[in-house]
């Protein structure tokens, strides 16, 4: 067993997490599917309640007490939304959406219509969720873009080896922080590199990276980054655009409505300035607040302690799942390896994933079955489906124990 | 929660390490269809040859859990060599059987029949996917190859 970092208290923090205590048919629950959606502790819920009970009301409108108390406190998760990726200026360039695949949309349909015509080239990765396929798909139909798509390797790795090539041209480059998929972690430093030297702007998908480990989104030289709220901790209903003032400035607006707006007639509207340009309407405000607790509650574990403990945890799942299983065929970088997070997708013998999960659900064991919304790249991995096992700050070795008893029990029901 | 014995029968099992009519029909004269299930990405591939009003052939390739293929091979067995009407009798049924009365959805088909107590008559081993009911994601498995026929039976009849 690997060594045991000594603050890190795996069973405190289980046990700020309500839902984790659930007991299902006498088993008690064994939480694997954090990729998907993670769960709340306490403190998040607590912040939330706290604000309808005692603070609600409309932000940015009302002259009274509490609604003024509301907007501090909706604007105080904007900033530590901001402050969580280092973002150099959050009161005006963070961006609260509903998820990160309104990120995306808002940036392919603003960004996207404004800069990329006829004849136009961005590039993406082989292993994108379809968040950051679909809405330049969509621009697509409409125009006569190219994408270009970069490969992934035998390694499940991009392969970057032709990397200027791939940019030569192109005006925006997206790609994923890291696979939700192969839990590879990708290496911005080159493409960011290799993008500014080609005039593109590079945006970053951080829904599987910012929640793990610590991400600097002025170190890396980003210029666009979006994540979700609800695999963070966080509530659903709560998403993060990041991008430089400069950017959004130039950016239309997107969707139109009250907020957005700094003045309407009855023939034209002028907008609001950042960030409130970009947000129509009422915006999550709950949502915003549980964002700010559960960010608070990741700050104070520490995101470098977070992550020393998901990469001693993948490590023994590694181990053990090869170990216990020779016909399993992992998707993803074995153990010990550099870059490497705590997804691990596999394909267990001929048991489809969704036989796999739902004989893990008998035991309390939840993992994701399915394409996990990248079906371009699971058809580059010559499969349907893959049964996906995802590790975060709350499982520990005796969860991986048990998915290992539970799949020996998959195993002789379909031998 | 339901227990896996209502899910994974001995019959279900069988079929799906042993599926009948697996293969391809040549097109024409049979037609093929293909059906996706966009949840978990299982795909089949239906192979259907109408002769004179009846169901002369069929085959099935794809892949796909053990609920999608075995439902898949147990439909295979029941409607070759049964005529257009009987089998899309027996559509009707299988759909009714596998509806959720309390949330009502499933019914793209058209309105329901009040099915009683499932006929042994009728449904053969297909019975034996009853269980599927108590385990709704798994619906969309089991009656992924009945909607496909659906369509290769209309195709078939368009041509
Ligand atoms: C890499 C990646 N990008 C985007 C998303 C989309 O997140 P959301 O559904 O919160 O918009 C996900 C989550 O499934 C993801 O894993």
């Amino acid at each position: 067993m690997a060594i045991k970092q000594s603050e890190y208290d795996v069973t405190k923090i289980k046990s700020d997490f309500p839902l984790l205590d659930r007991v299902q048919d006498g088993n008690k629950i064994v939480f694997l599917d954090s990729a998907a959606s993670s769960q709340r502790p306490y403190s998040v819920l607590e912040a939330m309640d706290d604000y309808y009970k005692t603070t609600h009301a409309n932000v940015h409108r009302g002259v009274y007490a509490i609604a003024e108390e509301a907007t501090r406190r909706y604007e105080e998760g904007r900033l530590a939304a901001g402050r969580l990726i280092n973002a150099p200026d959050p009161a005006r360039e963070i961006i609260l959406t509903k998820n990160v695949t309104e990120a995306y949309n808002l940036v392919a349909y603003t960004w996207g219509r404004a800069n990329l015509h006829d004849g136009a080239v961005i590039v993406l990765t082989e292993s994108e969720h379809h968040a950051n396929i679909v809405p330049w798909l969509m621009l697509k139909q409409e125009r006569d873009i190219t994408i270009r798509y970069i490969p992934i390797g035998d390694d499940f790795r991009l392969d970057l080896s032709n990397l200027d090539e791939m940019v030569k041209g192109a005006k925006f480059v997206s790609v994923t922080g890291a696979s939700n998929v192969l839990g590879t972690i990708t290496d911005l430093e080159p493409i960011v590199k290799a993008a500014h030297r080609a005039g593109a702007l590079v945006m970053a998908d951080g829904a599987q990276l910012v929640p793990h480990r610590p991400v600097d989104v002025q170190a890396l030289d980003l210029d666009l980054f979006g994540y979700t709220g609800h695999k963070l901790l966080g509530p659903t209903g709560i998403g993060v655009l990041w991008a430089r003032a400069a950017i959004l400035e130039e950016m239309p607006p997107f969707l139109g409505g009250g907020e957005m707006i700094n003045d309407v007639r009855l023939d034209g509207f002028t907008t609001n300035e950042l960030p409130w340009k970009f947000e129509a309407g009422t915006p999550p405000i709950a949502e915003s607040v549980g964002l700010g607790a559960a960010i608070r509650y990741l700050e104070e574990i520490g995101l470098e302690k977070i992550a020393a403990h998901e990469a001693e945890l993948t490590n023994y799942a590694l181990d053990s799942l090869c170990e216990h299983f020779p016909e399993i065929e992992i998707f993803g970088p074995g153990a010990r390896t550099e870059r490497r997070g705590g997804v691990i997708s596999f394909r267990f013998g001929d048991i489809h994933p969704h036989d796999v999960s739902q004989v893990l659900d008998q035991h309390g064991v939840c993992v994701r079955a399915g394409h996990h919304c990248a079906k371009p790249l699971m058809r580059r991995l010559g499969v349907n489906a893959t049964t996906r096992v995802s590790l975060y700050l709350y499982n520990d070795e005796h969860d991986v124990d048990v998915l290992i008893e539970a799949l020996t029990a998959v195993k002789k029901m379909f031998a | 929660m339901a227990g896996l014995e209502d899910l994974y029968r001995e019959i279900i099992l069988d079929h799906y390490r042993s599926p009948r009519n697996r293969g391809e029909l040549a097109t024409p004269p049979a037609v093929r269809i293909e059906g996706f299930n966009p949840l978990c990405g299982d795909e089949i591939v239906l192979y259907l040859e109408v002769t004179d009003g009846v169901v002369s052939d069929v085959k099935i390739s794809g892949q796909g859990c053990s609920i999608s293929q075995s439902s898949a091979s147990m439909m295979s067995a029941a409607i070759k060599g049964k005529d257009v009407g009987e089998v899309r009798a027996l559509i009707r049924s299988f759909k009714a059987m596998m509806s959720i009365p309390e949330s009502g959805h499933e019914h793209d088909d058209g309105p329901v029949e009040e099915i009683g107590p499932i006929d042994p008559e009728t449904f053969g081993e297909l019975a034996a996917l009853q269980g599927v009911v108590k385990f709704p994601v798994r619906i969309k498995c089991a009656t992924l190859s009945w909607n496909t026929l659906v369509q290769a039976l209309d195709e078939a009849a368009a041509n």
